[in-house]
């Protein structure tokens, strides 16, 4: 358990871009831990036993990594100085398979990104090919697509505590949120069969009509979850050993967020109100009232309180869009093949990660010329060094769990 | 499935499977700077005006960069969006300019296309936005194989590991990049897989094959 800094925020030389070099720094980034030994070594007498550096693989087969990423620690004791991450054990090349797919052969391939929030990169897929196409789902498919996301960012959070929590060492939010998160998949696959990787929009609007019923089940799991959001804040919010582990672990800057491209929740707890359903809305974002909860300090506490009320505003946004939702298609007008006409696009989506983005080049044939994927979880990841420096082992897991990256989406 | 449709398959295709890109009859409008590299002789069919075109971007930020650089940028719009296209030797000088001066400081992406039929092979794309302006801008310049471009590290630190990706699939240099490896790929793997001339088979055989004795099943 580290001790908080005094003031709380991070040391300026975080700021440099330099701060990256991992060879170049070393000990003056760490943390005033306030009597404990100093790692600064100007103090020889504090340093315990040896003061090599010790270098430790942490992953790829490690737990609390969430997936394949192998993290090399250099620590001196139980302090971390800098952490590199090695990724790309799960590469699959899906930008290479888009360039060999049609644009609609391609379309359930997105789903195995971002595994826990497929329906979001759906939502980003589809809409960046619409652009492309210069076509516009049907504003009945839009509402359909709101909720769904909607309901897939409850989702996603949910996932994120339970395995964060149990990360830390609180092992009952886990049954909580899992108990919880089956209710919503229950709702996907009731609507498309699938409950994880739904391939729940196609190309111009939705896979398929809502079931009969529909409006009452997504009402009825609005009532049945947020006391249940309740729940897990009772467990954690003002839990001693929750606080300890959180407060003034991993802290990033609001400016530092913005060099290292990190958005989401990272950026929102860092003090950054900043979400691309306002900044720049999609689907039918624009047409609902809601609000983009932000942190002060950009700690782990902070983002799981910023998650927490993400996860209030999502219900929010569901309930006022099950409400109203229009008659119509659920198709708009688009040709049986799909050949958008040559040009580039980029199009972005919040997803429950931050801000995933599609750019597409069309050479006017059937299949993208090229197709990249901006990862929230790969760009997010980076800040990782800089968000351990100084801090203990058992803090690396914590801040692992706290950026919350799905590797799927890291590696693609 | 061997459906290498796009890049120059290292093996024929099937008999039978016919490439949808060489098809005649529905030959797409040969486009001015993206043909289709697998796709041999294509019928110069006429083009179609089909969909919208790219327009030219009116912006005192595009006009103001124009006077003092003259043709070497040029700012053009496609379906609302903005880009810039610059000669590559400006490239630091604009990216600098487009965070300091012009409120750009959050580089979204960085990525790449490759055309191989072109005697500059590659498109390099910075894709930012401003949380000032709530605007996005794409940068783009073309570069040859084998060229160096100058890395945007010391602008976005984000650039980093962005950077090391478009290296990875694609081979590009970037100048003065602190680390400048392999990402997602394994150290020793052999070219780089988002060329046009990079089959999807040959990936099979250089490394799945021989690294992991299995048969991918491609």
């Amino acid at each position: 358990m580290s001790a908080p800094a005094k003031d709380g925020t991070n040391n300026v030389e975080r700021l440099e871009p330099s701060g990256l070099d991992r060879d170049s720094t070393g000990r003056g980034v760490a943390r005033d831990e306030g009597g404990g030994h100093d790692l600064t070594s100007e103090n020889p007498d504090k340093t315990y036993l040896d003061s090599n550096e010790l270098i430790i693989n942490m992953g790829p087969q490690h737990p609390a990594t969430h997936g394949v990423l192998r993290v090399i620690l250099k620590l001196d004791g139980e302090r971390v100085l800098g952490a590199e991450c090695v990724i790309g054990y799960l590469h699959r090349g899906v930008e290479k398979i888009a360039e060999n797919r049609t644009y609609t052969m391609f379309n359930p391939y997105v789903d195995r990104m971002d595994y826990v929030a497929a329906v979001s990169n759906g939502l980003g897929y589809c809409e960046a090919v619409e652009k492309l196409l210069n076509v516009e789902a049907t504003p009945r498919a839009k509402y359909i697509r709101v909720i769904l996301t909607e309901l897939n960012r409850i989702a996603s959070h949910q996932l994120w505590l339970g395995t964060h929590a149990l990360d830390i060492g609180a092992m009952t939010p886990l049954f909580y949120t899992f108990r919880d998160r089956e209710e919503i998949l229950k709702i996907f696959e009731k609507y498309c069969g699938a409950r994880l990787t739904t391939h729940a929009f196609r190309i111009g609007g939705c896979q398929y009509e809502t079931y009969a019923g529909f409006e009452k089940e997504v009402q009825k799991f609005l009532t049945f979850v947020a006391p249940k959001i309740d729940e897990y804040e009772a467990l954690l919010t003002s839990n001693r050993i929750w606080m300890e582990r959180t407060k003034n672990v991993g802290v990033i800057s609001g400016a530092d967020c913005i060099a290292l491209g990190v958005t989401g929740p990272v950026l929102r707890a860092s003090g950054v109100r900043w979400d691309v359903r306002k900044a720049q809305p999609y689907a039918a974002y624009a047409e609902f009232d809601f609000e983009i909860p932000i942190g002060t300090n950009g700690d782990t506490y902070d983002r799981y309180l910023v998650r927490m009320a993400e996860m209030r505003q999502s219900l929010r946004i569901i309930e006022q869009a099950v409400n109203r939702i229009p008659e119509g298609p659920i198709m708009a007008k688009v040709p049986k093949v799909i050949k958008p006409p040559v040009g580039e696009i980029y199009h972005s989506i919040e997803s429950p990660k931050g801000e995933l983005g599609y750019f597409i080049v069309s050479d006017g044939s059937t299949q993208p010329y090229r197709l990249r994927v901006r990862p929230p979880s790969f760009v997010n990841l980076q800040a990782l060094d800089i968000m351990v420096r100084g801090l203990l082992v058992a803090d690396v897991v914590a801040v692992i769990g706290t950026i919350d990256i799905v590797l799927g989406e890291v590696d693609r | 499935m061997a459906e290498d449709i796009k890049t120059p398959a290292p093996l024929p295709p099937p008999e039978g499977e016919k490439k949808p890109t060489a098809d005649a009859a529905t030959a797409p409008p040969v486009p001015t700077k993206a043909a289709a590299p697998a796709a041999p002789a294509k019928p110069a069919a006429p083009a179609k005006p089909s969909g919208p075109v790219p327009l030219p971007w009116p912006s005192p930020m595009v006009e103001k960069y124009r006077n003092q650089y003259g043709s070497a940028l040029e700012g053009q719009s496609y379906l609302g969006q903005n880009y810039l296209s610059v000669k590559n030797e400006l490239i630091p000088n604009i990216l600098r300019l487009l965070r300091d001066a012009e409120q750009f400081d959050y580089c979204v992406d960085i990525t790449a296309v490759h055309y191989p039929q072109r005697e500059k092979q590659f498109d390099v794309v910075w894709i930012l936005y401003s949380f000032a302006r709530n605007e996005r801008v794409r940068v783009t310049t073309q570069i040859a194989d084998g060229a160096s471009i100058p890395s945007s590290v010391s602008i976005w630190t984000t650039a980093n590991w962005l950077e090391r990706e478009v290296y990875d699939m694609f081979g590009i240099q970037f100048d003065g990049h602190p680390d400048l490896k392999r990402i997602l790929l394994p150290d020793g793997w052999k070219g780089f897989p988002l060329r046009k001339d990079y089959g999807i088979l040959q990936q099979d055989k250089e490394w799945v094959q021989i690294n992991l004795g299995i048969e991918s099943g491609q």
